[in-house]
């Protein structure tokens, strides 16, 4: 579940690989942040990328862009080495840092113009026009881009990173802070581009927007715990889960304490009015949840496992790791 | 949970509660300063600096003055009069030249800031008491400089000549100093400042507009996004330096336009040699604040090291105290700043009518500054987040 897929036994060929990177780790000064970390994301495919905060995925992203060298590990990003050849990939990568990181005191269009020039692109100001329509900026063009609201912010930063045509997109968490409706539209954008033939890599800590990609990977205190599709991922929890509900909707707080700790229950997560109770091993999860089921006004029901379900069981099995 | 929060009720209001916000506040900004090591280092460093070139460096009555020597007689008095000279401690005879064209050249070049010239059959007219004349010329550029050594000249040098012939001091002049103060002749100071000013202003403005510059990358979180996209260290610096030369270009056509009209400074020499040569001044100071920008952590620590630079800059570059008067270690370190060279060469174009060759050691000085400064930008400059 952990090492990385075997490319042979997958049969995918040399060039159907966007990133290929083994053994990546990276410390600042005594903490590491990224631990041994392999990963391959295919050509056209989009790759989430899951992980509590600090989990080292910016870490990772700035690695293979190369922003960071690694303290160890090798790889290759587009085809590229990401120890020697940062500016052949730079040329060829767009990357969306978590923070807006584009000229507040520049307009939308002299901040894509600068872009363009900056990557050489024949007609800049027609490049930039473009692109303003694309993602409909049509109209603000003139505006700061300091001013723009943070869901036209995040379109221009897309906008910013894809103007080049680059063949791999690094997002570090695009969608934080933006509401729901731009989030689904920057969803359906990128599916556009990864139809068209771009790889997207793509932070974030939204579990819908982690159910939208092809592939996901999860990576917690610096190591990449688990990846896979969706389902793959869910099934490879060996998770049994069950809600637990209060007719009367109180006490659950008390109950999820009792439950909290007990040997064979994994996980316990409030949803609304009810109580997400997980385990892996599912004779001893029965066991434990048995003495409640007497209780007057408990309904306790088997569940589907949902990929929240897995991360919060996978993080909190990662800390008991490392402490 | 609301039962934990005190709500519907006015915050208390006791009269200690101002002491208390006063000392959080002041808690806290003692806990940012002490983090701050630039600031502190600053504390400390600025007085220091200040006490030590004040104390030490700077001398208003400056001594050891440069100073070339025509002899066109080989006489016993005449070798009396250069000892005299130098026991006077004001002057320090560097140049022994052989014609008046060299004695012309050596003070346009600003190499000297004095000449003397003993005229062919002196001797002999001082011992028929015809009391005959020796040229003093001095460049007047800086009055400050050239004027107490002026005043010392008649009466020591007379009366230690007296003291070596055993004559009695009380007799006449055995010969008369013919002074001659070039360039300025009235000593007016403002002749001297007013280049100068061109030169100080273009320091300060210039250091500050590229100083900030990699900093206030940094800050607004620019920085990653120009790191990941592919620009080398050098574009970064010449793009981010050459808007700011046209811009200095402007403001040192501003200020030598209101010294000319204003306060009537000539322009004797060269206007496009002026032209050219602040160009390259005006591209070492964007050069040096640049570095600053490299190596400061944030706006503020660029700013105090742009300071830091700036200090040294007025009190050792010669626009304030004359430089010749400085002691060798400060003279080493006026010579590392752009600014002396600068003032040098402005001086030298605006009053003297200096041209290129006489000033070829300063603008080479330039040169080898930008290129230092430029060398250690690029250098510094992290092409990574590491």
């Amino acid at each position: 579940m952990t090492e990385a897929p075997d490319l042979a036994k997958d049969g995918i060929a040399k060039n159907d690989i966007a990133i290929d990177v083994h053994g990546l780790t990276k410390k600042f000064g005594a903490r590491t942040v990224v631990r041994d970390l392999s990963m391959q994301v295919r050509r056209g495919s989009i790759y989430g990328f899951l992980g509590p905060n600090g989990s080292g995925k910016t870490t990772t992203i700035r690695m293979l862009c190369g922003l960071l060298t690694p303290d160890a590990g090798e790889g290759t990003c587009l085809g590229f080495n990401i120890r020697t050849q940062a500016d052949k990939i730079k040329r060829r990568v767009g990357y969306m840092t978590q923070r807006f990181s584009l000229y507040q005191d520049l307009s939308v269009r002299e901040n894509l113009e600068f872009v363009a020039r900056i990557y050489g692109l024949p007609d800049p100001a027609n490049a930039a026009r473009d692109m303003i329509s694309r993602i409909g900026l049509s109209g603000r063009e003139a505006q700061l881009a300091g001013e723009l609201s943070g869901g036209w912010k995040q379109r221009l930063a897309l906008g910013a990173c894809t103007l080049p045509s680059p063949q791999l997109l690094l997002l570090d968490e695009p969608t934080a802070g933006v509401d729901p409706k731009a989030r689904r539209e920057f969803w359906n954008e990128i599916h556009a581009l990864a139809a068209d033939g771009l790889t997207v890599l793509v932070s974030t800590h939204y579990m819908d927007e982690a159910e939208r990609c092809h592939e996901i990977a999860y990576i917690a205190y610096g190591e990449l715990l688990v990846h896979g599709t969706v389902d793959e991922v869910i099934a490879s929890a060996h998770l049994v889960t069950y809600t637990v509900s209060a007719s009367n909707g109180e006490g659950l707080a008390k109950i999820a304490d009792e439950l909290n700790g007990r040997p064979g229950i994994d996980m316990v997560a409030p949803f609304g009015s009810s109580l997400h109770v997980g385990g892996r091993d599912a004779s001893a999860l029965e066991a434990a949840l048995q003495s409640f089921r007497d209780r007057p006004g408990l309904a306790i029901e088997p569940a589907k496992p949902t990929l929240e379900d897995v991360f919060i069981d996978l993080m909190t099995r990662a800390r008991d790791n490392f402490q | 949970m609301s039962r934990m929060l005190p709500m519907a009720k006015d915050p208390p209001r006791d009269r200690g509660s101002f002491w208390h916000r006063t000392w959080a506040m002041l808690v806290k900004e003692f806990i940012q300063l002490r983090r701050d090591r630039v600031s502190f280092a600053m504390i400390v460093m600025l007085p220091l600096m200040q006490l030590l070139l004040f104390g030490y460096a700077i001398n208003t009555t400056p001594r050891d003055l440069p100073t070339a020597v025509l002899l066109q007689e080989n006489s016993d008095l005449g070798r009396s009069i250069l000892a005299a000279l130098r026991n006077t401690q004001y002057f320090k005879i560097t140049h022994q030249v052989t014609s008046e064209a060299e004695f012309d050249k050596v003070l346009a070049s600003g190499q000297v800031l004095f000449a003397i010239e003993i005229p062919a059959g002196f001797e002999r007219a001082v011992r028929r008491g015809e009391r005959p004349a020796l040229l003093v010329a001095a460049d007047a550029t800086d009055p400050v400089a050239a004027g107490s050594a002026m005043g010392a000249l008649g009466q020591i040098v007379q009366s230690a000549l007296a003291h070596d012939y055993g004559l009695p001091e009380a007799a006449a002049p055995l010969f008369e100093f013919r002074a001659h103060a070039r360039y300025n002749p009235a000593g007016a100071t403002y002749l001297n400042i007013v280049p100068g000013l061109v030169g100080t202003i273009l320091t300060m403005t210039m250091l500050i507009f590229t100083a900030l510059s990699v900093t206030r990358e940094i800050e607004r979180g620019t920085m990653e996004s120009l790191l990941a996209m592919p620009i080398t260290p050098v574009e970064i610096m010449l793009g981010k330096i050459v808007p700011y030369v046209l811009v200095g270009f402007v403001q040192a056509a501003l200020i030598i336009g209101i010294g000319v009209l204003l306060f009537g400074v000539p322009v004797i020499g060269s206007l496009g040699l002026l032209a050219l040569l602040s160009t390259l001044f005006i591209t070492a100071n964007l050069a040096i604040g640049y570095t600053f920008s490299t190596i400061a952590q944030n706006q503020l620590q660029a700013m105090q090291m742009s300071m830091m630079f700036f200090l040294p800059n007025i009190l050792l570059s010669g626009f304030m105290f004359p430089f010749a008067g400085m002691p060798v270690w400060a003279q080493w370190i006026g010579e590392a700043l752009p600014l002396t060279h600068y003032l040098r060469i402005v001086r030298a174009i605006m009053l003297k009518g200096a041209t290129l060759p006489d000033l070829t050691y300063d603008s080479l000085a330039l040169v080898g500054l930008t290129l230092v400064a430029m060398t250690i930008a690029v250098s510094r400059f992290r092409r990574t987040l590491d």
